[in-house]
């Protein structure tokens, strides 16, 4: 799908005597490495050096690769090829704790703090200041309150860290980097739920740091920002690496085409005879807490609309919030022009709604339960009388609909969790054919299947939405979203950002809209 | 999966011949180790393998498996009910209360009390479930609270004492013997086993019991309350203890306070042994009745080989460890079946 990356990007090749000369250290290096899962490939001959002391920032798009790495350096996964070397030795941690006892620490941006116990224990849970085995707690609050100071934060070492907020317990993170002298600290998003003052803190304690000497990795999705943090920029790219390096003279507008640059393979799968007609779902100031920014937008009959925005914009959350699995503040749904109520699941399939969630597995399908069974289960009631189920109706309407979507399997009373993650979203889909919904809601729909299913799952979705279908799906593969939809919605940061028509689909356009309100956070 | 090489006969044959694999180790799984156990006894055991012993072990199955079935639905929703024997005891000072009115003729108050036990039971169950559901808890704490609300409401129904003195026609039913080896007692837990697997088998309540276990979640985003089905599964539960309180009246002929001690973890234990997985989904109510006549065999076995009274709870118990431990393996295999 994807062409080579060099050519497709834009910016100046010509920079490399502004590269840090070679004579400096580099304390992390990275040579070809790569790391592949089961039908994705997540990291592809990645290599390039941070140098001791530098404040080095990670880029790319949902699914570039960033976590990927970033789990490599935090010792969750081991590279498939390639090496890293690490103050001057290989570097190949079997666990987080072998990770991080070498002397790199990954603040990730689920917080792993323990949330029970107090901070100082917290802080110092990796070695605790004991005697014979009895925890010495007037040493430990001793060396809590210093690792406080340090990181500006007033409070007692022995408040429980349940009680503080999002912003102290990243400060807390942050200090328990400082309390085992992390040569590279690696802050994935860290402020992705600071205020901006709380930022501010936090890029002066990064100054600090940095004045000790200490390397950091920084990866953010506010673009703004990251000229306060760093030194040197890499960019990746479909698991690729795209560039390294100042990021002196290098503009926004520059950046976001670094992380851009991959070219829409054009899968001519979109339906151009099919007109939409007519409102299948209207969405009309929906808000998710009283305080969000209202949502409105509609889609109509054979259409397919795509929601564009990074991971955390709030496309997964307006998605649940309309199907009524997780609560909303206000917000008017109509369906079909006439305008439902809806508070819960049972609600929206009633109304004709259908979610295909984003985790197949964990919310989507009965994995120790047939094909069938994982079928019929929207709508039982049509294959019963009085509470009996005919399971003769529910075999013939299941290989129907297994056939017609051409799930591959021997028989319709295997498990669905021997399938396939390809096959497995054809059930998911065959599940809301067979209860008649009228608009079809999909997050992430072709995630983790291999290309071939995919193409599959697309000519679907156009044939749904040429039989009349409203059709709504969230993806973080753009050239997906482009090649299928008529209209794409981009939500940035909780808004809607903006909306672009087919005639008018850019990549750059459309990564600026995702990015947009994340700069103007800052207020600067 | 099989590719297109295979022809459409040899596939048949193969699914055909699996089928019969995965049916037999799926149901029968613990039929084998039932039928080993009692040859085993039969072989050692002076007087096991007579129809007087058989006689006694089915008089004595009868209440731990009216139990286990309702047991059963709980647990395969992914629940635990850890308060029916206590309200096995409640039902049977109600039931009791209720014969030995002498105000009453025994073809009015027997009916009565079987409407009676159910009735509370029922209501006990559906009090234990709408608790869970409404604020959200485990099952195991909101049972462990009915557990003791049961057994003081037992206290207070019948002041503290034994209840005796039913009518002669109920004793007499509870005595009776058909076909030389079935006690009526026995027959009714046959009947509630089977309806139990009806339900299960064949109904859309089965269905979501299955479903429910498997991915609650998955079940609501189906477009379902998966909390009307829950509540339901703690209300069949409740209603069998009172099913089973019966039976126990039937059985000893007293209504006591003091009932049913530690008869949910028989209840319990059958059902793991059957098969059936604590964590919901899997399972089934015929291995619930093989489970409880495994527990039954192998106390009554013991004791006629004369082993201690102090060494029998040993061995039980490391028989249900075992079955379990047998299980996983059990179900390696069934997965390696499904995955063909």
């Amino acid at each position: 799908m994807t062409t080579d990356i060099k050519d497709a990007a834009p910016v100046l090749e010509a920079d490399a005597a502004a590269r840090l000369d070679s004579s400096a250290d580099p304390i992390l290096k990275l040579q070809g490495v790569g790391k592949r899962f089961p039908g994705v490939i997540a990291l592809r001959n990645v290599s390039f050096d941070i140098m001791r002391g530098e404040g080095h920032v990670l880029l790319g798009e949902n699914g570039a690769g960033k976590s990927t790495l970033i789990n490599l350096l935090g010792g969750l996964f081991s590279p498939d090829e390639g090496s890293i070397w690490f103050n001057g030795a290989p570097y190949r941690p079997a666990s987080p704790l072998e990770a991080f006892s070498k002397g790199i620490r990954v603040v990730h941006q689920e917080l792993n703090l323990l949330s029970n116990l107090t901070v100082a224990e917290n802080l110092l849970f990796e070695h605790l200041p004991s005697r014979r085995g009895l925890v010495n707690y007037r040493e430990m609050n001793r060396r809590a309150a210093e690792l406080l100071a340090e990181v500006g934060l007033d409070i007692s070492p022995s408040t429980v860290v349940s009680r503080l907020g999002v912003a102290q317990m990243q400060l807390i993170e942050i200090a328990k980097a400082l309390a085992h002298e992390s040569k590279l600290l690696v802050l994935d998003e860290p402020t992705a739920t600071l205020t901006s003052k709380e930022v501010d803190r936090l890029f002066e304690i990064l100054h600090r740091l940095k004045e000790r000497k200490v390397t950091t990795l920084y990866i953010s999705h506010r673009l703004q920002e990251i000229y306060e943090v760093g030194d040197r920029v890499t960019v990746l790219r479909d698991g690729q690496h795209v560039t390294t390096r100042p990021l002196q003279g290098l503009g926004i507008p520059d950046i976001v085409r670094l992380m851009v640059g991959r070219t829409v393979a054009d899968q001519g799968v979109f339906r151009e005879d099919v007109q939409p007609t007519g409102e299948a779902l209207a969405v009309e100031d929906l808000r998710l807490t009283a305080t969000s920014p209202p949502i409105s937008f509609s889609v109509q009959n054979g259409e397919i609309v795509g929601i564009a925005g990074l991971v955390g914009s709030g496309r997964t959350e307006a998605v649940r919030a309309i199907f009524g699995a997780d609560p909303k503040a206000a917000g008017t749904i109509r369906v079909n022009g006439k305008p439902v109520s809806i508070t819960s699941p049972k609600e929206a399939v009633a109304a004709g709604i259908c979610l295909m969630t984003e985790d197949r597995k964990q919310q989507g399908l009965l994995l120790e339960m047939s094909c069938a069974e994982n079928i019929t289960i929207t709508d039982l009631k049509r294959l019963s009388r009085k509470g009996l189920l005919n399971r003769a109706l529910e075999n013939a309407a299941s290989e129907r609909l297994v056939a017609g979507l051409r799930v591959k399997t021997p028989s319709i009373f295997q498990k669905v969790g021997t399938f396939s993650g390809g096959n497995q979203q054809k059930v998911v889909i065959a599940k809301w054919l067979y209860r008649g919904s009228s608009v079809l809601i999909c997050d992430e729909p072709t995630r983790g299947i291999d290309v071939g299913a995919k193409v599959e799952i697309y000519e679907l979705m156009g044939q749904l939405a040429a039989e009349g279908k409203g059709i709504l799906v969230v993806s973080s593969d753009l050239p997906e979203l482009m090649s299928i939809c008529h209209r794409i919605l981009v939500f940035s940061n909780g808004r809607l950002a903006g909306e672009v028509p087919r005639a008018e689909f850019d990549q750059n356009r459309i990564l600026s809209l995702a990015y947009e309100e994340y700069g103007r956070a800052r207020g600067n | 999966m099989p590719e297109g090489t295979e022809s459409a006969g040899e596939r048949k044959t193969a699914t055909v011949w699996d089928n019969f694999l995965r049916i037999s180790m799926r149901e029968a799984g613990v039929a084998i180790a039932l039928v080993i156990i009692v040859l085993f006894f039969s072989a050692t055991a002076p007087y096991f393998a007579t129809p007087e012993n058989f006689l006694k072990i089915f008089v004595q199955i009868a209440i731990n498996t009216v139990l286990a079935a309702g047991m059963t639905f709980v647990i395969l929703t992914g629940g635990i009910d850890l308060s029916v024997g206590s309200v096995l005891a409640l039902c049977t000072v109600v039931g009791a209360t209720i014969m030995v009115r002498e105000d009453l003729s025994p073809w009015m108050s027997i009916p009565l009390a079987l409407l009676a036990c159910m009735a509370t039971g029922a209501a006990c169950g559906a009090i234990n479930g709408w608790v869970c559901e409404k604020w959200k808890l485990p099952s195991f704490i909101v049972t462990l609270g009915m557990l003791n609300v049961a057994s003081g409401l037992a206290r207070v129904v019948s002041d503290n004492s034994t209840i005796t003195g039913l009518p002669q026609p109920f004793v007499d039913f509870g005595n009776q013997i058909y076909f030389g080896v079935l006690p009526s007692i026995f027959l009714i837990a046959i009947i509630v086993i089977l309806i139990g697997w009806f339900i299960l088998r064949f109904t859309v309540f089965g269905r979501f019991v299955f479903a429910i276990g498997t991915n609650e979640e998955a079940v609501r985003l189906s477009g379902h309350n998966p909390r009307i089905f829950k509540i339901a599964v703690f209300t069949i539960s409740g209603l069998t203890a009172g099913i089973a309180a019966m039976v126990f009246l039937l059985r000893l002929n007293v209504g006591s306070p003091i009932a049913g001690i530690g008869y949910e973890l028989n209840a319990i234990a059958a059902v793991i042994i059957g098969g059936t997985s604590l964590s919901g989904g899997k399972g089934s109510i015929i291995g619930t009745l093989v489970g409880a006549c495994i527990l039954q065999v192998l106390a009554t076995g013991l004791q006629l080989l004369g082993a201690e009274d102090n060494v029998k709870p040993i061995v039980i118990g490391t028989v249900i460890v075992l079955a379990v431990v047998l299980d996983t393996y059990r179900n390696r295999y069934l997965r390696k079946l499904e995955a063909r």
